[in-house]
């Protein structure tokens, strides 16, 4: 009986490990565990054995059947690990398939720099206005500080509509009616971004171009303020180790009048041909109200002071993405639009 | 204005390199353009005489030269130039020397004779013909037969100097000058300024009773000096003028026209030289011209003078347009013998129109216009009689006639050192201020309190309080300055809804895959007609401007959509045919309220073609109901629920049956739809194309209803598909209507999944598949009620469409 025990079991797990998958192994089970298998068959034949034999061979078969028992749901166990690994090892993909194409816009990068203008202005206080592209003669020159036959009006070849009307060859007219509006208020702090046109067109002039201007008036403004809210400004537009420079240069609405010049972005100052081996790029023009240009709109120069900036964010769109060709952001030629 | 500084050095002494020179002076506010150093490059080459000159026996147009660099040694060159002759000095270049381009000369043989070097044209030592006189702009260069041999060229010519170019700003006419020039140089480097000499020793009779100045217009005039040259003896200019009139870009001519330019380029005094015996009973009447009347210019040209414009004039009729040009008959000529030399001053306004009337913009006009120093003008003549005097070219008569109407006593300014702070946020001392005003020729009388400032008349932009701060300012340096953010109450930066909304609205659009673009403002005319517009349309009144750069950019656009077709078109021909695009931008309608027109804000997008597609995803047409979905996507994000869409047939740019017009109760929104195949063609586009274009105005007054949070459901709903056969010509809003309103209380959703034109559906039907949402707030319904009202609905749809159930 022992003897029978022994080769049932030897002959199970013998056959487990031929086993090659789970219906196999579950074969196993039932032709030896079942309620017909083999090891019940021997059990049920336990009857015929004595009395001190039935408990040492009822031992026996008890641990014949945990053996096999454990046996099976090892090699079950095994089985399935080994089954699930082959499953994943034949799913996998070819993960150098390029992903789901997204249809995803751009923003165009005037605008994109345009924004991020304006925001750097709004951290500082600063409300944005806007004013027509179409314009009185008067708030894009006269009040301005520019009458007629005023050299400086050279500065600026002018689209006419008519005498008196004309397309604003810059965004300063913004400030004379920011001021106008506003006064006798204070503070004033407005940029104003826009479209700014004038009669030129070659590889580094456009006929249409993009400003954004700036102006605060309040009792107590100086250049020092300006050339530190500039300094901020190309800080945070061009990175914290950029230097500004600023230069005396003539606007008929400022006085002192400055341009400014920040520190090569290409080169850091080391000279560079964007820079023409100066160290400096030029970036914006600027200076503290002119009296004039206060009275004008309604303020006391006596009183108030106030600055004013301007500048062009071609210049800085082309410098911030290293664009060498003036023409191409206005040619909305896709393949350069999809860059941004 | 270009600035030797081998002849500034005249003036001031130049302690700093040039480079650090360039910077100072840019720092200033007289910002240098370029350092230029003309000699530079240019190695060896000298000064020699040609011994001897004789033909070439193998070619007729070379010569054989024999040439001396008063070494002893002769060389032997072989030249092609025909302007040479013995004696002649001229630039040697011989084997090993370089050029101005880099050229380096070797030895060589010229058709079988040994050439040792060549000589050299004003071309080859980097020399500009335009500035050459006639007689050496071709050929080899002429030197000055008394310079010595074998001198090194660069310093002979003068080209040992470094040029300054400065790009002066419009209100330093005071700096279009050495001496103006040298004044800042000065004060910057903290030198004395030595001024020219301008005593003269005259001879003969003088000027009285041979000159009669007349100046009828003062308002234009303000001074006029004349002085009288006898015995001229007209030829070149010494070689040190012509050398420094080319170092500034002006042209040698002759000894008496070099020196009112040189005069005028050293001081900023323009000059004229009449040629006294032209002038009818030496009379010069200062006049504005009369109607009618014309003047053949120094340039040969005959021109037609307007009644505002001042002109110099005899008795006879006028002779030169005062400041802007001379009359070619009193024009200075070789057998000129007396001279009436005029150093007027002129009205800045009336020269400028004057010379953009005439478009003539000469040095003289160009310092006119910006104003010269009406005090200077007696000194620019003695000056230039100096000059003839020194270099023996003539005699000057004793005296000077000086009809000085526009007399008057110098401005002052009241500058108070308190609100040079309060300006410049920062205390310059007060001896700093008064030095550097003082180093600028102002005069400052300092009593202690408020300063009182002199301007010199050189300074004719100086009239306020601020312009002596930028004086100040600019010496002081500007970049002393220190850095510090306004002071006092603190501004809120925020954007405007309306500012926000575009904002929002170009990012939904860039979400949803179109590029914005940016499409110039102005257009041709011609896209009223290329969009096929009803002759009647408003968008028809164009605005016109008068001086277009061309027909293409002639009229303010009305539309936003012809430039995005051109966009699309453009893109087309660069083989790009799948693009969707949008811009935000103004279009500009004449105005019936005011001079300025109305710019009214347009949205406008176009797409063409499809979607980009991946492997395991197809591209998505760029159709109609794209652009429409576009638009619903769009309206929602901006929280505009309320609009509809009526068929638009009368829109010519579109489709009539593809296009739609989007309003909002008596508010017109916009235009959506399928470009008419018309317009395709006009625009050369390669296939169909969509377009909206949005009244931005009105997107902004309705959107922006504010969100307000719903209670998540909490019963589970339930959805029923429903498919329907019906006929073609059913509209689906219709059929969603009808399954709303039979619907019943708890349908929440309805959503068309899918429609089917085939073979499969009969003739004239099409079939669409619905998918239904019902819900309750307070249970779960039951299948029955659902099915229920299903079916009421679907009884519904076949009692109002003949519509059959599929199942
Ligand atoms: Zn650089």
């Amino acid at each position: 009986m022992e003897q029978k025990l022994l080769r049932i079991q030897a002959r199970a797990l013998e056959e487990m490990a031929g086993a090659k998958s789970l219906e196999e192994l579950n074969e196993i089970r039932v032709r030896y565990l079942g309620k017909k298998g083999e090891l019940t068959g021997v059990l049920r034949g336990m009857g015929a054995l004595s009395p001190e034999e039935r408990p040492r061979i009822g031992q026996i078969a008890n641990q014949v059947r945990d053996k096999i028992e454990e046996k099976l749901n090892d090699s079950t166990a095994r089985l399935k690990d080994r089954i699930k690994r082959e499953k994943l090892a034949a799913e996998s993909l070819d993960i150098t398939l390029p992903g789901t194409v997204f249809n995803l816009g751009r923003l165009h990068p005037l605008t994109v720099v345009t924004r991020r203008i304006e925001d750097i202005f709004l951290g500082l206080g600063f409300s944005i206005a806007e004013g027509p592209e179409v314009e009185l003669d008067y708030y894009n020159f006269e009040a301005l500080n520019l009458p007629k036959d005023h050299p400086a009006r050279d500065m600026q070849d002018t689209f006419f509509i008519t005498q008196e009307v004309l397309l604003r060859t810059h965004t300063s007219p913004v400030q004379v009616r920011t001021m106008e509006r506003t006064a006798p208020a204070l503070p004033v702090k407005i940029i104003a971004p826009g479209k700014v046109y004038r009669r030129d067109d070659d590889a580094t002039h456009s006929p249409m171009f993009h400003q954004v201007e700036g102006l605060a008036v309040d009792r107590r403004i100086t250049m020092a303020d300006l050339r530190g809210v500039l300094q901020v400004f190309a800080e945070q537009m061009f990175g914290p180790e950029t230097r500004t420079r600023f230069r005396p240069s003539y606007f008929p609405f400022t006085e002192p009048s400055a341009e400014v010049d920040i520190s090569c972005v290409m080169c850091g100052g080391r000279g560079c041909r964007t820079c023409s081996h100066t160290g400096w790029l030029e970036i914006l023009g600027c200076g503290m109200v002119h009296p004039r240009v206060l009275e004008m709109s309604g303020y006391n120069s006596g009183e108030v002071t106030g600055f004013a900036f301007g500048m062009g964010v071609e210049r800085i769109t082309m410098l911030k993405y290293g664009i060498d060709d003036l023409r191409l952001l206005f040619e909305n030629d896709m393949r350069f639009l999809q860059q941004f | 204005m270009r600035v030797s500084l081998k002849w500034l050095r005249e003036y001031v002494d130049i302690t700093v390199p040039p480079q650090e020179l360039a910077e100072r002076l840019t720092l200033a506010g007289l910002a240098v353009e370029g350092v230029e150093r003309p000699g530079e490059g240019i190695e060896k080459v000298y000064t020699g005489r040609i011994l001897s000159i004789e033909p070439h026996p193998n070619a007729d147009k070379l010569s054989i030269c024999r040439v001396t660099l008063g070494s002893g040694e002769d060389f032997q060159i072989v030249t092609g130039a025909a302007n040479v002759r013995a004696g002649h000095v001229v630039p040697v270049a011989l084997e090993g020397a370089r050029l101005a381009g880099g050229l380096v000369i070797r030895k060589a043989r010229l058709r079988g004779v040994e050439s040792r070097g060549m000589l050299c044209s004003g071309q080859e030592l980097g020399l500009d013909t335009s500035v050459m006189p006639p007689d050496q702009a071709h050929g080899i260069m002429l030197l000055d037969p008394d310079l010595p041999l074998g001198m090194d060229i660069k310093e002979a010519i003068g080209l040992d100097d470094v040029i300054l170019d400065l790009d002066l700003t419009p209100n330093r006419g005071d700096c279009m000058s050495m001496l103006g020039v040298a004044r800042e140089v000065a004060v910057l480097l903290g030198q004395k300024l030595n001024l020219p000499e301008t005593p003269v020793a005259g001879a003969g009779p003088g000027i009285e009773g041979l000159v009669r100045i007349d100046i009828e217009d003062p308002d234009l005039c303000g001074r006029y000096v004349a002085r009288l040259f006898r015995n001229v003896k007209i030829g070149p200019s010494p070689s040190w003028m012509r050398e420094r009139l080319r170092a500034a870009g002006i042209r040698p001519i002759s000894n008496i026209v070099d020196i009112t330019n040189y005069v005028m380029l050293e001081m900023g005094q323009p000059l004229h030289a009449f040629d006294y015996d032209t002038l009818k009973d030496g009379h010069i009447i200062v006049r504005r011209a009369r109607r009618g009347e014309v003047l053949v210019s120094l340039d040969g040209n005959e021109r037609k003078l307007a009644e505002d414009m001042l002109v110099i004039a005899d008795p006879g009729g006028p002779v030169a347009v005062a400041g802007v040009m001379g009359g070619l008959a009193t024009e200075v000529t070789e057998n000129t013998a007396t001279v009436l030399l005029e150093s007027a001053h002129f009205n800045p306004v009336s020269i400028r129109r004057t010379s953009r009337a005439l478009g003539l913009r000469s040095e003289s006009s160009s310092r006119f216009e910006k104003g010269v120093d009406i005090t200077g003008c007696r000194r620019a003549a003695d000056r230039a009689a100096r000059l003839l005097l020194d270099m023996a070219a003539g005699e000057a008569a004793p005296g000077a006639v000086d009809n000085y109407p526009g007399h008057a006593s110098p401005r002052t300014v009241i500058l108070r050192p308190e609100r040079v702070e309060h300006v410049l946020g920062v205390a310059v001392p007060r001896g700093e201020v008064t030095g550097i005003l003082a180093g600028l020729e102002f005069q400052v009388a300092d009593s202690g309190g408020d300063l009182l400032v002199t301007v010199p008349g050189h300074r004719v932009d100086v009239s306020l309080e601020e312009d002596l701060i930028e004086e100040v300012a600019r010496i002081y340096g500007y970049n002393r300055i220190p850095y510090t953010l306004p002071y006092g109450a603190s501004t809120r930066g925020v954007r405007t809804s309306r500012q926000s909304l575009e904002v929002e609205v170009k990012d939904c659009l860039v979400a949803l895959g179109l590029h914005e673009v940016v499409t110039y403002s102005f257009t041709s005319p011609s896209f009223t007609d290329r969009t096929l517009l009803p002759q009647d349309s408003p968008l028809r009144s164009l605005i016109r401007l008068q001086n277009p750069l061309s027909e293409e950019q002639s009229v303010m656009r009305t539309m936003i959509l012809p430039g995005l077709l051109e966009v699309l078109s453009r893109n087309a021909s660069r083989r790009v045919t799948d693009l969707a695009i949008f811009e935000l931008g103004r279009v500009f309608l004449p105005s019936r309220t005011g001079p300025l027109p109305v710019e009214k804000p347009v949205l406008a997008a176009a797409a063409m073609g499809m979607s980009p597609a991946g492997w395991n995803r197809p591209g998505q047409p760029y159709d109609f109901y794209y652009l429409k979905g576009v638009l619903e996507t769009l309206f929602d994000r901006v929280s505009l629920a309320e609009y509809t869409l009526e068929r638009e047939t009368q829109n010519s740019l579109f489709h009539p049956g593809k296009a739609a017009r989007v309003t909002a109760g008596d508010w017109e929104i916009g235009v959506v739809g399928e470009i008419h195949p018309d317009i395709l063609e006009n625009y050369d586009l390669p296939h169909s194309a969509v377009a909206m274009e949005i009244d931005f105005r009105v997107l902004a007054d309705l959107a922006g209803r504010p969100r307000k949070y719903r209670p998540l459901p909490r019963f589970p709903g339930v959805e029923r598909d429903l498919a329907l056969v019906v006929r073609k010509d059913v509209p689906a809003r219709d059929i969603i209507g009808v399954i709303r309103k039979f619907g019943g209380r708890h349908l929440r959703e309805v959503r068309l999944f899918d429609v089917y034109r085939g073979k499969q559906v009969k003739e004239g039907c099409q079939s669409m598949a619905f998918s239904l949402s019902f819900r309750a707030d307070d249970r779960t319904l039951t299948d029955q009620e659902v099915s229920e009202q299903l079916a009421a609905v679907a009884r519904a749809l076949a009692g109002e469409f003949g519509a059959e159930l599929r199942s």
